[in-house]
This record gives structure tokens, C-alpha cells and sequence, in this order.
């Protein structure tokens, strides 16, 4: 019934899932894990904390629950709620061999690859934005074969999310039939056993880790999101442990004043850290809109001088300063002042 | 009578609007699309929904301020619901959506586009940047709308890459990969109007747009085109809808005159 894995996948490559990888090595030599098993799935669940306890650390404390070579799937969708401190922190403590995984990503996975963070991408689009072009360090990377781009469509990966949510091994669908995108991707089809229908089986994606960015966190970790959900949610199931990074950490009681708006509940959170403007240069819904003059500077830097414009973007913003602070220092008042004052004005509609 | 004088760009974001109907369910993508869309929602169908695959349903945007992508905040605004990615683009499996808008970097004589890789996929001259939610929006939507220039590197025979299905190799070989419905409905250009033979699936003229010749078309295409005896002319884009055109993008990010 399940097609075999000679219908799959490129010829002569075992069909393969982003899992726990090999350390120490090159990440197109890595061995591609299989699937996750679902014992272990459950076994680690099993062993993770899950009480109601406060989780509030560092920035660097939180970064330091990502080990080398871990699949990191990020919440947001390209240059909007992208956990952009998150990534600055993990360039920052070099880490290596992670597999990248978001809806869309955008400027965030040009400093990755450059930074050599990350050299596999788990995404369904990878540029800035429409308007700024096609990255050019993207096309860099991924025609050299530095770098893979594993491209899934955006429901597609948005269902790996949630069948790994699900505690289940795949979801049917009736998305990526037809394409070349298909064997491209570790995915089968098969006959519905009720329909005889030919469908897609999108199988689970279960990251290591999730780094996400909400506007609302309490010192437990219930998220209360705003705005655009992107695939928060699901990630936050999937994931085996879930770093939370907030605009503004409130009380457990302004929590359980309305407990109808909690969006992750703290179960699923292993670390909470306070980092407002945590997005920027990116949007926070509600919050502020895109530093755009700060994007306008940064494509250009990039798709002027590609990798090297990269690495004077990093050694200027990203490990020269002292801290998160610092770095929105350097960003400018003015600019966040207008970001926010446009971001706000959701809430004059 | 005077005509106002129009670019090719806005040609095409005026035509395509016009094949929206009014009280039907629309995908929109960035940029051109997008403002097609609202076009249409101004003139003649006003009840006609958008959907953002950033999750927004029947958002209002304003003039002036499209949004650079349809996941951001810009998108969202005054809309009906906000959903997540997965289930706005799961409605379109359940059958909610009529129309999905696309555009794409290359299109076949099937109607099938790529966006993910110019040349060989294994050794690529140009990687770009991928499906997004178009795979889906044309594996699911009921009616496919494609928006694109005009030239012959773009309207190939065969694409370097399936990235979003149109009818595959023809006949019903789109039915028989698994995808049971949709499909392209219309293929929209600066110089004509083009549908899908019934039964070939092959690309075909349908409409000219004011001053384009057949002789124009098949010299950009780089495929035969079935071309009937008789082709119908278009209505050129009228005053008010160049006017309400203008005031949505009034610095012409998204319909500025395509270079060549």
C-alpha cells in the first residue's frame, strides 16, 4: 500500500528525516536520521519537567539548551515574530550542524549560514522578502552545495509540524502530488484504503528544540500569543523542548485572569526569557512593524558584497555588541520609535 | 475617444481582476495579485474575500500600504479571523476557495510553473527562493489564475522544474498524480488571455488584449499555442479602474512597467 522507497527520493538515496544527527561532522556527510521513533518520543517527553515551575533565565542560559547538530524549528513566517534574538544568540555562541526548520525564511537564514550555524534548511521559501530580491547569499550557498535547501510547500511543512504534534507518523494530504518538488523530500504516497484516492503523506517533524517569540509569557511559560499564529502552536507540540523568548513576562494571575487567550500552555516551555524588541529587525504583531530602513540597509549590504557583506553585518551587529540591548542601541531610537508607533496601530483600526 | 495610457504591468493587474467574481473566495499572493484582488473588490465584486496564506481572512488594506508580504502585520488588518498557516491553507482542501492568484518565474505549455530552480535542478544557475504556499494554492484551489509577463524565456515548453502543478504532461495526468481538482483556469499576460484545452490541456489563446497580434504572441511563447480562427479583443482598462489602480500602489511597487 505504502509506496516503496524506490518510489521516492532521489535515486539511490534512502529516504531520510532530520533528526538527532552525527556531531563532528561536515553537515552534507552527516548521517540523515530516520524518523523519530515514537517510544523515544514518548520516553523523552516522560523525562521532561512538567511541572508549574518558574523557567526564567538568561538569554545565553536559554541558547545553551541548543546542542550542536540539533534540528531548531523557529516560529514566526519570514521577516514577521521571528525569535531573531534567539538566532542572534545561537550565532553568537558558534553553534554548529543545526538543521534550520520555518514556514519561511528570511534575512535570519543568511546570518545562520554565513555564521556556518546551519547548513540545512527545512523551509518552503528562503529570501528577504519579495520586494528586496532573491537573497543573493542564498543562491550562493545552496548552487555551491554549501548549504541544503530541503523545500517542502507551506502547508505541507505546517503538517509535519502538526502530525509531529499529534504524536502521529504522518498526515494525508492531497498537496505535492504531481510536482518535482515530491521526490525531492523524504515523503511517500499511498492508495487510500478507503477511497482508493492517490495521496501525499506528510510525515512528522519533531525538532529537538523550538525557539519561538510571543508578545505575552508568563514565568511558567504560557504563551499568550497575538496576532498572526503562524505555527507556533503546533511547533511548541512538537518540539522536545521549547525556548520562549517575550516582549514582557506578566504574572501567572494576569494568565489566569483570561486563560481563554493562552496559546502554548507552560508544559511544553522549558526556558521563558524577557527580550523586548526581541523580532527586530523584524515585526512583532501589535508591537512594532519592520525597522524597514534598517532591512533597506541590510539587503543592500548583502546583495552588494553577498558572504562578505554578511560577515561585517555579524562582526558589527551580532558579536560586537555586548548585549541584546546594545545591539538595539545601535539599531537607533528613532527607528525603533517609528516601528513601534506603526506597529501599534493595529490596535487604532 | 481617449484612452488613458497605461503600462503593461497595470494591464495585467486590471485583466486579471476582471476574472474575479464577485462573492467568491480568493487566494492572494504578494504583490501583484494582491492588488488585483482589492482591485476587483472595488469595482465589481465587493464581496469578494481574500484569504492570506500568513493566515488573514478578509482583511482590509488599505491604499498606499500593501504589504510587502502576506505574512505580516500590514496583511492582517481589519481582518474577519486570523488562523494559522496550516489551517488557512487547509480550507482550501475542505473546498472554501475558488480562486488561488499566482504568478511564477517560468510557465509550461501544461500551465505548470517553477520557482525553485532556473536550469538543471542538481547544478542550478539560479536557486530561487521556492513554492511558499503556491504548491498547495494550485494543488487545492478550484480555479487557478496565473499573472505574468509576457516573454519568451518565461513561457517555455517544458519548465526546468515542477515547483507548482498546473496539468503536468497533459491529457489527465494532473488527475492521475492524485490532485483530483483545480487546475489552470486562466493565464493572464500583457498581451492576451489564454485557457487550457479540454482535453490536451494545451495552452491556448483566448483573448488579446488592445494593439497585441497574434503574431506578437506566438513570437513570445516559446511553445505552440493552439490558436482559434477567431479571437476576441479585450476592453482596454477604463479610467476608474487606472484611477483606483494608481491610488493602491501610488509609488508603483507592484505594477511598474516590466523591464525587457
Amino acid at each position: 500500500m505504502v509506496g516503496s522507497d524506490g518510489e521516492v527520493g532521489r535515486a539511490g538515496d534512502p529516504p531520510f528525516f532530520p533528526g538527532r544527527s552525527v556531531r563532528g561532522r561536515s553537515p552534507q556527510l552527516r548521517t540523515r536520521a530516520k524518523m523519530r521513533d515514537y517510544i523515544q518520543l514518548r520516553e523523552a517527553m516522560e523525562h521532561k519537567d512538567r511541572g508549574l515551575r518558574e523557567k526564567v533565565m538568561s538569554l545565553k542560559e536559554a541558547i545553551g539548551l541548543i546542542r550542536d547538530g540539533d534540528v531548531v524549528a523557529a516560529g514566526g513566517c519570514h521577516y514577521s515574530r521571528t525569535p531573531m534574538a534567539a538566532v542572534w544568540e545561537i550565532i553568537r555562541q558558534r553553534k554548529k550542524g543545526l538543521v534550520y526548520c520555518r514556514s519561511i525564511t528570511s534575512t535570519e537564514g543568511d546570518l545562520l549560514l554565513v555564521a556556518e550555524a546551519c547548513a540545512h534548511f527545512v523551509t518552503s521559501w528562503f529570501s528577504p522578502g519579495v520586494t528586496w530580491g532573491v537573497s543573493r547569499v542564498m543562491r550562493h550557498y545552496m548552487q555551491e552545495k554549501l548549504a541544503v535547501f530541503e523545500e517542502w510547500s507551506h502547508m505541507s511543512l505546517g503538517l509535519r509540524f502538526r502530525a509531529g504534534a499529534m504524536g502521529i507518523p504522518f498526515i494525508p494530504a492531497r498537496v505535492m502530488l504531481g510536482s518535482d518538488l515530491f521526490p525531492r523530500v523524504p515523503m511517500k504516497e499511498m492508495e487510500c484504503p478507503y477511497t482508493g484516492e492517490k495521496l501525499a503523506l506528510v510525515p512528522a517533524l519533531n525538532p529537538d528544540v523550538a525557539i519561538l517569540h510571543a508578545q505575552k509569557c508568563d514565568p511558567y511559560g504560557n504563551v499568550q500569543g497575538e496576532g498572526l499564529p503562524f505555527m507556533d502552536n503546533d511547533i511548541a507540540l512538537a518540539a522536545d523542548k521549547v525556548i520562549v523568548t517575550a516582549e514582557r513576562i506578566i504574572s501567572n494571575d494576569q494568565v489566569r485572569r483570561n486563560p481563554d487567550r493562552t496559546t502554548i500552555p507552560f508544559f511544553c516551555v522549558d526556558a521563558v526569557v524577557e527580550v523586548p524588541y526581541g523580532c527586530l529587525p523584524h515585526e512583532c504583531y501589535g508591537q512594532y512593524e519592520p525597522d524597514f530602513a534598517h532591512m533597506d540597509y541590510y539587503v543592500k549590504l548583502m546583495m552588494d558584497k553577498g558572504p562578505d557583506g554578511v560577515k561585517e553585518y555579524l562582526d558589527k551587529y551580532v558579536y560586537a555588541p555586548e548585549s541584546w540591548n546594545d545591539y538595539l542601541e545601535m539599531l537607533g531610537f528613532k527607528q525603533i520609535l517609528r516601528a513601534t508607533v506603526s506597529g501599534r496601530g493595529v490596535y487604532n483600526d | 475617444m481617449t484612452r488613458e495610457a497605461y503600462n503593461t504591468a497595470e494591464l495585467v493587474t486590471v485583466m486579471s481582476a476582471r476574472v474575479l467574481e464577485d462573492g467568491k473566495i480568493v487566494f492572494g499572493g504578494a504583490g501583484m495579485p494582491l492588488v488585483s484582488c482589492i482591485l476587483a473588490q472595488k469595482t465589481h465584486a465587493p464581496r469578494l474575500t481574500i484569504l492570506f496564506e500568513g493566515g488573514v481572512i478578509g482583511p482590509h488594506v488599505e491604499p498606499g500600504k500593501l504589504p510587502p508580504s502576506t505574512n505580516e502585520q500590514r496583511a492582517a488588518r481589519r481582518a474577519n479571523m486570523l488562523l494559522s498557516i496550516t489551517d488557512i491553507l487547509l480550507l482550501q482542501q475542505r473546498g472554501y476557495v475558488d480562486y488561488g492568484f499566482l504568478g511564477g518565474a517560468q510557465i509550461d505549455q501544461y500551465g505548470n510553473l517553477n520557482s525553485s530552480f532556473i536550469g538543471d535542478p542538481d547544478n542550478p544557475k539560479v536557486r530561487l527562493p521556492g513554492t511558499g504556499g503556491a504548491n498547495d494554492i494550485a494543488s487545492l484551489a478550484s480555479k487557478i489564475l496565473v499573472a505574468m509577463h509576457h516573454e519568451k524565456k518565461r513561457f517555455v515548453e517544458k519548465v526546468d522544474f515542477i515547483t507548482t502543478p498546473g496539468y503536468i504532461n497533459g491529457a489527465d495526468s494532473r488527475e492521475k498524480s492524485g490532485l483530483k481538482v483545480g487546475g489552470v483556469y486562466k493565464v493572464i499576460t500583457h498581451l492576451g488571455i489564454f485557457g487550457f484545452d479540454e482535453k490536451t490541456r494545451r495552452m491556448r489563446l483566448e483573448a488579446l488584449h488592445p494593439g497585441a497580434t497574434v503574431e506578437e504572441v506566438v513570437a513570445r511563447t516559446g511553445f505552440d499555442l493552439i490558436i482559434p480562427k477567431e479571437v476576441p479583443v479585450t476592453e482596454p482598462p477604463t479610467k476608474e479602474e487606472l484611477r483606483i489602480l494608481r491610488e493602491l500602489d501610488p509609488d508603483q511597487r507592484y505594477t511598474k512597467a516590466k523591464e525587457e
